[in-house]
């Protein structure tokens, strides 16, 4: 059994230890926020945190998460609050097909965290994730106007 | 509508809601059902007594933004709230049953706005009459005393007033007027603003809205193995040597393809590669890119090649010219990569089948379905799920099939067919290899007087469509020559149909995504050969195309083309009509002296006739920005003993943030009195414009792409 804590809820799963993260969170937990792009951490649509730190899951074995802490775009939100970034993209009206974001999003989280207001060179190194329908110009700009926000320090 | 087998919407709820997140979960995925309760107003309509207005869509949505410019198109005539209104996907099977009240379900040629904004506008207004007349009965009063406004029935003489949903019900029982009056363009109120998607919200917060993301009681998955070589077969995959491994449900062999079924799709895939498959790779196993492309050229070697045009005399014109110019254009296959990889759930229950699929066509998933389990359409069900991107590629319902046929193998069992994204990249429906060999001819003004375009092609119609091919001569695959804008006198147009093994499709654009490339790269050589300005070479030979002349000039202006810029920066210029709009493009572009290409900016500007809604057609634009320069810097599908030699975005490069041009200016410039589409029209220039700007930069013209095996490459910001 490996045991670890994904959005503050603690969980068990009896599974291979080199099964990734991402299928032990799709499959087994019903956590369907992250998404499969690649499967060779490429796309970044499977990003998650792990203990805060942005992480492909897809390329992750769930034995690396043993006992540490998962967040899930799933566990963002607070009190039924969106987090600072995903308002940021509302407003910027950034999701198309809408399929990346959930990894776009929390690569964004992880970046805006540790760098609290990103220029365009740091928003280019951190954000590797793919998006076909080409959303970049307004992640940019949503990630911009979130570390302009009062509430984004705290992410 | 609900068929005895089939789990209740309510327990795919609770199933895939179980572990969602912190957020008050509503299910997101609309599906006409259990909430379409209430009266119904036209068969789009359905008005609750708590004022919601429930708008019915019968296109997919992929990112276009149809499942919101839609509802706005039937909300404008309704005059309803547009903060009450919510949206549930069509059945496919209710469309069926209902001799196709919604019409056609199919996503693709940006067909969604143009080819429905009629009957959803009437539906709307139609709604809205039989609301002004419920409430006239309720008050004895005239209707034509009676406005509609903002979800409110008000009497003018009286002042009084009724809300939407205390007469829906009433409204619903009477007859729908024979005929209605559609509103001016002018007095829209809706339509040509930019209210938020409705779809926003489940998209930031990772709803399981997608068709990967289906869960359902007892269901099991399946990874897929195809065979590597197009038209080859299976041979042998002996199932036995899977046998005690953890999770198997089962192998299920195919015509050209085995499938493991598993309790998790990880395992799936993980027993798929310990699998021994033994393929037949059939006649093909030895074609690569070099003999397909040889085979492809070798048709405009075709002396006998089928005339597609021939206006006036092109080889007198020749004859006369003060200058012949020649040359030889080149485009590749190219994979879709939408970033959710094919998916299809099944479940097999004696004659039933029901299916949920992220498809752009529902009706063809339905009938895709009904043929691989072999019932009756009436036995059948499709949900539609969101998609994570489509590009024309889920138009075709291969994957379907094999979810049917799987879940035929384990009866009585949902099951989630996902591919990898390595069968992804290895069996799409490509992009067509095209080439096209042009011969022009200028007067001693350096007019054009002839032009002569021989097209060798791969041809989408022979496969999809047939009956289309006329004494071998493909229009389709001629898009943007055969119906070029220019008027040139002596014009003659052949085409040589070349089709490998390679499966090909529509993809984003379909041929408009290559042609305009050669054309408009070519018309750029001969405005240089005749020592003019590439704008002012094409402007008098679109007098006989308004609109086309009205894009470029915008695009123009929109630039500032001929006005000086910094040093070293030199633009490019092109345009084409496709999809029913009409789009140019301006690039600015600095090039290194090791061809590092600098994108300074990008100026597009699109005439679609109306603009529903103009953040979701700027949306469009930027896309199109990505979409096609990701082909255009980088985009091929080669093969090699058969099969395609690219597996996954490490060999199949697209574009990411770093690269993204930094300035776009998405110039709309809606003429009116036309319904044209947008999500492929802006991506048609591109190409051309960069590759011209390429030219006024280094004088290096480039007739094959993609570009990074011209030695380009292109500056990233990171």
């Amino acid at each position: 059994m490996i045991e670890f804590t994904v959005n503050g809820k603690k969980h068990s799963v009896d599974v291979e230890p080199e099964m990734p993260l991402l299928w032990v969170l799709r499959d087994v937990l019903d956590v369907k926020g992250p998404k499969f792009g690649c499967g060779i951490a490429q796309c970044g649509a499977c990003t998650v945190h792990l203990n805060g730190e942005p992480v492909r899951s897809c390329s992750v074995p769930v034995s690396t998460a043993a006992g540490q802490k998962v967040l899930t775009i799933e566990g963002l939100a607070q009190k039924g609050q969106l987090h600072p970034v995903q308002k940021a993209w509302i407003d910027n009206e950034v999701p198309q097909c809408g399929y990346c974001q959930s990894g776009q999003i929390m690569s964004a989280v992880a970046l805006l965290a540790r760098n609290p207001s990103p220029s365009d060179k740091d928003i280019d190194a951190a954000m590797t994730n793919i998006c076909r329908c080409g959303t970049y110009a307004r992640i940019r700009a949503a990630i911009h106007a979130a570390a302009k926000s009062p509430k984004s320090a705290k992410a | 509508m609900a068929s005895a087998f089939r789990p209740s919407r309510r327990d795919f709820l609770k199933a895939s809601t179980a572990l969602g997140g912190g957020l008050a979960l509503e299910l997101a995925l609309p599906a006409l059902g259990a909430d379409a309760k209430g009266p119904e107003l036209t068969a789009w309509i359905v008005i609750r007594p708590n004022d919601e207005v429930l708008i019915r869509v019968a296109r997919s949505e992929m990112g276009q933004g149809s499942s919101t410019g839609l509802p706005m198109l039937v909300a404008e005539e309704l005059e309803c709230d547009w903060r009450k209104v919510k949206i549930e996907f069509v059945s496919s099977a209710e469309n069926l049953r209902r001799n196709r009240a919604w019409g056609s379900m199919a996503t693709g040629g940006s067909q969604s706005i143009r080819a429905s904004q009629e009957y959803l506008r009437k539906a709307g207004a139609s709604a809205r009459e039989m609301l002004i007349a419920a409430a006239a009965q309720r008050w004895k009063a005239d209707a034509s005393d009676c406005d509609a406004e903002n979800g409110t029935i008000i009497h003018r003489p009286s002042g009084r007033k009724v809300r939407f949903g205390q007469v829906a019900q009433a409204a619903s029982k009477l007859e729908p007027p024979v005929e209605v009056k559609l509103k001016d363009p002018k007095d829209w109120n809706l339509l040509g603003r930019s209210p938020r998607r409705l779809d926003i919200q489940d998209k930031v917060t990772g709803k399981p809205i997608f068709g990967i993301d289906v869960q359902l009681p007892g269901m099991v998955y399946a990874a897929i193995a195809q065979c590597p070589v197009f038209r080859g077969k299976l041979k042998d995959a002996p199932g036995e040597q899977l046998l005690g491994l953890r999770g198997l449900v089962k192998v299920v062999k195919l015509d050209d393809a085995v499938a493991v079924v598993a309790d998790s799709w990880w395992r799936a895939q993980k027993m798929l590669k310990l699998l021994p498959i033994e393929w037949d790779p059939g006649a093909n196993g030895a074609a690569n890119t070099a003999s397909i492309r040889e085979f492809v050229r070798l048709g405009l070697e075709d002396s006998s090649i089928p005339v597609a045009r021939n206006d006036g005399d092109v080889e007198a014109a020749f004859g006369r010219a003060a200058k012949v110019i020649e040359a030889e254009y080149f485009a590749p296959f190219l994979n879709h990569a939408p970033l959710e990889p094919m998916n299809c759930t099944a479940l097999v229950k004696g004659d039933r089948v029901e299916v949920w699929a992220p498809t752009q066509n529902a009706e063809a998933t339905h009938a895709a379905a009904a043929d691989a389990a072999g019932v009756a359409l009436e036995n059948v069900e499709v949900h539609l799920t969101y998609l994570g991107g489509g590009f024309g590629r889920r138009g075709f319902q291969d994957y379907t099939r094999q979810a049917v046929a799987i879940a035929k193998a384990v009866e009585g069992r949902p099951v989630k067919l996902l591919w990898s994204r390595e069968q992804d990249m290895q069996h799409d429906f490509y992009r067509p290899m095209t080439m096209m060999r042009f011969k022009g001819a200028l007067d001693r003004e350096g007019r054009l007087t002839g032009l002569r375009v021989r097209d060798a092609s791969h041809s989408i119609m022979a496969s999809v469509r047939p009956q289309e091919i006329k004494e071998g001569i493909d229009r389709h695959a001629l898009g943007g020559i055969i119906d070029s804008p220019y008027g040139v006198p002596n014009f003659r147009v052949e085409f040589a149909m070349r089709n490998s093994h390679v499966p090909v499709g529509f993809m984003r654009t379909v041929f408009h995504s290559q042609n305009p490339f050669m054309r408009e790269c070519f018309i750029d050589e001969l405005a240089r050969a005749a020592g003019k300005d590439p704008y002012e070479f094409r402007r008098p030979l679109l007098g006989g195309s308004p609109r086309d002349l009205g894009v470029l000039d915008a695009a123009a202006r929109a630039s500032g083309w001929g006005s000086p810029l910094p040093e070293g920066v030199h633009r490019g210029i092109a345009l084409q009509d496709s999809h029913g709009s009409y789009a140019a493009a301006v690039f600015e572009v600095a090039v290194s002296e090791s061809s590092q290409i600098d994108i300074r900016r990008v100026v597009v500007a699109v005439d679609p006739g109306h603009v529903v809604n103009p953040d979701c057609a700027e949306a469009q634009i930027q896309s199109c920005v990505a979409y096609g320069l990701s082909s255009v810097l980088w985009g091929e599908i080669t093969l090699k003993d058969g099969r395609v030699e690219q597996s996954n975005f490490g060999d199949y490069r697209v574009m990411r943030i770093a690269e993204m041009p930094r300035r776009i200016d998405a110039v709309l410039v809606p003429s009116g009195g036309f319904w044209g589409g947008l999500g492929e029209t802006p991506l048609a220039p591109l190409a051309p414009a960069l590759c011209n700007a390429i030219f006024a930069a280094t004088g290096k013209r480039v007739r094959t792409l993609p570009l990074k095996n011209q030695g380009f490459s292109v500056a990233s910001f990171a």
